[in-house]
């Protein structure tokens, strides 16, 4: 609730948990709190949704995933439908819900991932392999260089 | 614009199916604040003490206070009011959990029920969408269950219901309506919405509440929760360890309940047993918490986690609270097992963790004295944890002796007679009270006793400490921090009570001094009903983070309305004697403010006159407890004056016959 204060214009002029970009999956009964923040928007469904069963306690299909997608009102604007992202509460010192949550259950951890980017160029070298094949080597390096000048410009 | 209120109630005649919102004035929000203050000026505006309690023209109103659902902490509070069956008073009877929040979300401050609906109906209440729903597929399911049902058919995981179980159906004088971890139990406000024919009302809300002043607002709410955490850190040293620290009396966390099963009374509220704790009976209950407890859980945006959630081997899990861990238990002289068990049972029949077990207790005191007889309980088990498994199904179905004892203590001996009104000894308004009796007597507990209109200790109590500090080092280091006093004199005022002397109970504090100090924590607890504040931040605990010097500021940045410690005072004065004259409307009188005779040992009879005399005159009352001429209209209650001189309230000298509506008490026991 917190969290739809901080994005409310001006800030913290109003409260809408329905606005928040995190929420808690939550049924006491069956003990299952789980929170999740929202994150990059899916334009569809996905595929191969399952139900997890986790010590015991059995989960819905979408509740680990963080994605506003067509499926579910999660993670959107409720009078536009728009999707929400967390961002973290950008600006504060920590995201409002973790400062909040004083008993501790949401806490900050930083996570280092390793890109691999060795990975990466060598997917990027096959695409362009195939478009040069496709279009000629001459036309991609006349194509890349106007992009990097409009880019520029 | 609307701050922290929206603004609008939803009005609903269950008779005619007619749903209306309506715009509030936000004169009445600065005058009465909301939550208790504008309930009780609804119920002095439309039911005159001419309506009974299961009269279609009762109202059953159901607000949300006036901050909730904004991001104070801890203020999530439903006030339910109406008229009680069991005290023919005025009920306000609340509970935390999420149902206030969602409701203002969905775009309300209040539901007002009236009429009567001919089914059992549910309310579904979706933001502008608002149905009325059948519901004769959830007769006689438990509260719980039919929450989850509802939730269930509508598709809306995340609706938030308040329902009834078995015994609001059955009108049981002390039913309660259930929502989620909590519950609005006291009065049998759950027995109205029963004879409303309401099983539920449910919610669910996307739109926003504004603040008027946010950045100011959140500054106040960040000071709270740093408090909060210092208090967490900081309990307060030479007072029980559930008194010392923040929240509902930690009751889901300690395992230690020497205190409690000690010195509170068993069976029905008459046997002290002194030496009952011991290693064995520790081990064995902290077995059996520590195996039924699976979380410890909190309110909507608190983090204080007072209640649990309690799985009782071989029964559905339920969500518990406080204090009816044990009343159960020592009803029945029993052990924790039997009450976590039989507490299930009851969450789901919707009935008061309170009153219930003494009823039962009752009961079986009448039997073991031949007052009542083996006719009366036929097919009754032999065992005690049996007979009271037996007792609540026959209570809430109101079957046989169950049809009378669903009344409370105080009716069911009128009806019984030969000689049970004796065995009915621990009311206050026809209201079962704590188990609870003491040896002397305590000059501010008698008057806040004998006066308190929310007829529960609990709910009374809290800003002073129960008891003196033996040393005055101790009471010097209280005293050090104690921000939370209105004025300076309540350090003094402590410092000087001592243990014995003098300046010992009962006759120190003086009874200027009582008057100031019941004043005191009375109003917080008003205060907090009307902004929908647990009390469990507020007025129950000694030194809380919300407190006189910082409310007007919330208030002000909150709701934008011009506030100080002044007008809080007298806005919270003004809707607590509304309280009262509806209630002197209903008949009370100075004859029904008193406690239990048993409740201590030594009395003082011309010391407690003195006390409440001098309470009644501090208040602005008359010698009857009659709210005066001068000190209605010093309230901007004229209205309230004008309507007393018409019904001839004034010349009541007390001795008047009692009324069936009258709240007199006669048995006298």
């Amino acid at each position: 609730m917190i969290c739809s204060a901080f994005h409310a214009l001006p800030k913290y002029s109003s409260n809408n948990p329905a606005r928040a970009r995190i929420r808690v999956v939550r049924h006491p009964l069956e003990d299952i709190y789980v929170p999740v923040y929202a994150g990059e928007a899916a334009g569809a469904e996905c595929a191969g949704r399952d139900k997890y069963v986790i010590d015991g306690k059995q989960y819905d299909e979408c509740a680990f995933c963080r994605a506003p997608c067509p499926s579910r009102d999660d993670f959107k604007e409720p009078d536009s439908g728009l999707p929400l992202k967390c961002d973290m509460c950008e600006g504060e010192d920590e995201p409002l819900c973790v400062k909040w949550c004083i008993t501790d259950a949401l806490v900050l951890e930083e996570r280092e991932e390793e890109i691999e980017e060795e990975d990466t160029q060598e997917e990027l070298a096959i695409g362009l392999e195939s478009l040069a094949d496709k279009h000629g080597l001459q036309k991609i390096i006349d194509a890349v260089a106007r992009m990097s000048k409009a880019k520029k410009g | 614009m609307r701050y922290a209120e929206t603004g609008y109630n939803l009005e609903i005649d269950l008779t005619r199916g007619n749903i209306e919102r309506v715009a509030t004035d936000p004169k009445e929000t600065e005058l009465y604040l909301g939550g208790l203050g504008t309930n009780a000026k609804i119920i002095w505006d439309r039911v005159p003490p001419e309506v009974d309690p299961f009269s279609p023209d009762n109202l059953l109103i159901f607000a949300a206070g006036l901050l909730c659902g904004t991001p104070a902490t801890g203020c999530n509070r439903t006030i339910v009011s109406t008229i009680s069956p069991q005290t023919r008073l005025m009920a306000f009877s609340m509970m935390g959990g999420f149902w206030a929040p969602e409701l203002k979300y969905a775009g309300y401050d209040k539901v007002i029920l009236r009429g009567k609906s001919p089914d059992l109906v549910y309310l579904w209440i979706k933001d502008d969408k608002v149905e009325i729903r059948d519901a004769a597929h959830l007769k006689g399911k438990g509260a719980i269950e039919t929450a989850t049902l509802i939730c269930q058919e509508l598709k809306e995981p995340k609706a938030q219901v308040a329902a009834i179980g078995l015994a609001g159906e059955n009108r049981v004088y002390y039913a309660s309506i259930e929502q989620g971890r909590s519950s609005a139990s006291r009065g049998g406000i759950g027995a109205v919405m029963g004879d409303k024919g309401v099983k539920a009302l449910a919610v669910r809300g996307s739109r926003d509440l504004n603040i008027a002043r946010p950045a100011e607002f959140m500054a106040l709410c960040n000071e709270v929760l740093d408090y909060i955490k210092f208090r967490n850190d900081n309990p307060i040293p030479g007072v029980m360890p559930i008194l010392a620290g923040l929240g509902s009396p930690q009751e889901m966390k300690v395992h230690d309940e020497k205190w409690h099963t000690e010195n509170f009374m068993w069976g029905n509220s008459r046997v002290r047993r002194k030496d009952f704790w011991n290693d064995e009976i520790a081990t064995a209950w902290m077995e059996t918490l520590d195996s039924m407890r699976t979380r410890l859980i909190s309110c909507y945006n608190c983090p204080m986690t007072c209640g649990a959630t309690i799985s009782p081997p071989g029964k559905p899990t339920y969500m518990m609270k406080c204090f009816s861990k044990l009343t159960y238990t020592m009803a029945a002289f029993s052990d924790l097992e039997f009450g976590l068990g039989i507490a299930q049972s009851a969450t789901e029949y919707g009935v008061d963790g309170f009153s219930t077990p003494q009823v039962m207790a009752f009961a079986l005191e009448l039997y073991e004295n031949g007052i009542l007889t083996d006719d009366d309980f036929p097919g009754m088990p032999a065992d005690n944890e049996g007979r009271f498994y037996w007792l609540l199904d026959r209570i809430v179905r109101r079957e046989g002796i169950g049809d009378v004892l669903a009344n409370g203590t105080y009716w069911a001996a009128k009806e019984i007679g030969k000689g049970a009104e004796a065995y009915a000894h621990n009311t206050i308004k026809k209201h079962e009270q704590l188990p609870l009796k003491l040896s002397m007597l305590n000059p501010i507990y008698f008057l806040m006793y004998a006066t308190g209109e929310k007829m529960n200790i609990t709910q009374i109590e809290g800003q002073f400490p129960q008891a003196p500090f033996p040393e005055m080092e101790q009471r010097e280091a209280f005293v050090k921090d104690w921000i939370q006093v209105p004025d300076e004199k309540f350090k003094q005022y402590f410092l000087d009570w001592e243990l014995r002397g003098e300046k010992s109970i009962p006759y120190y504090p003086t009874p200027e001094m009582c008057c100031d100090i019941v004043d005191w924590q009375e109003r917080m607890h008003y205060i907090d009903d009307a902004l929908g504040m647990c009390s469990g931040l507020s007025s129950f605990p000694l030194k809380p983070p919300y407190h006189i010097h910082n409310y007007p500021k919330f208030i002000a940045a909150g709701a934008g309305i011009d506030m100080d410690e002044d007008k809080l005072t007298q806005a919270a004065k003004r809707y607590r004697t509304l309280v009262r004259a509806n209630n002197i409307r209903r008949g009370m009188r100075r004859k029904d403010d008193k406690p239990p005779k048993n409740h201590w040992k030594k009395r003082f009879p011309e010391l407690e006159k003195e006390l409440l005399d001098t309470y009644y005159q501090f208040k602005g009352w008359n010698d009857q407890g009659i709210p005066t001429k001068e000190s209605l209209d010093e309230l901007g209650l004229d209205y309230v004056s004008k309507d007393f001189e018409k019904r001839g309230i004034y010349s009541d000298d007390g001795d008047t016959p009692s009324k069936e509506t009258s709240a007199e008490k006669e048995n006298g026991v």
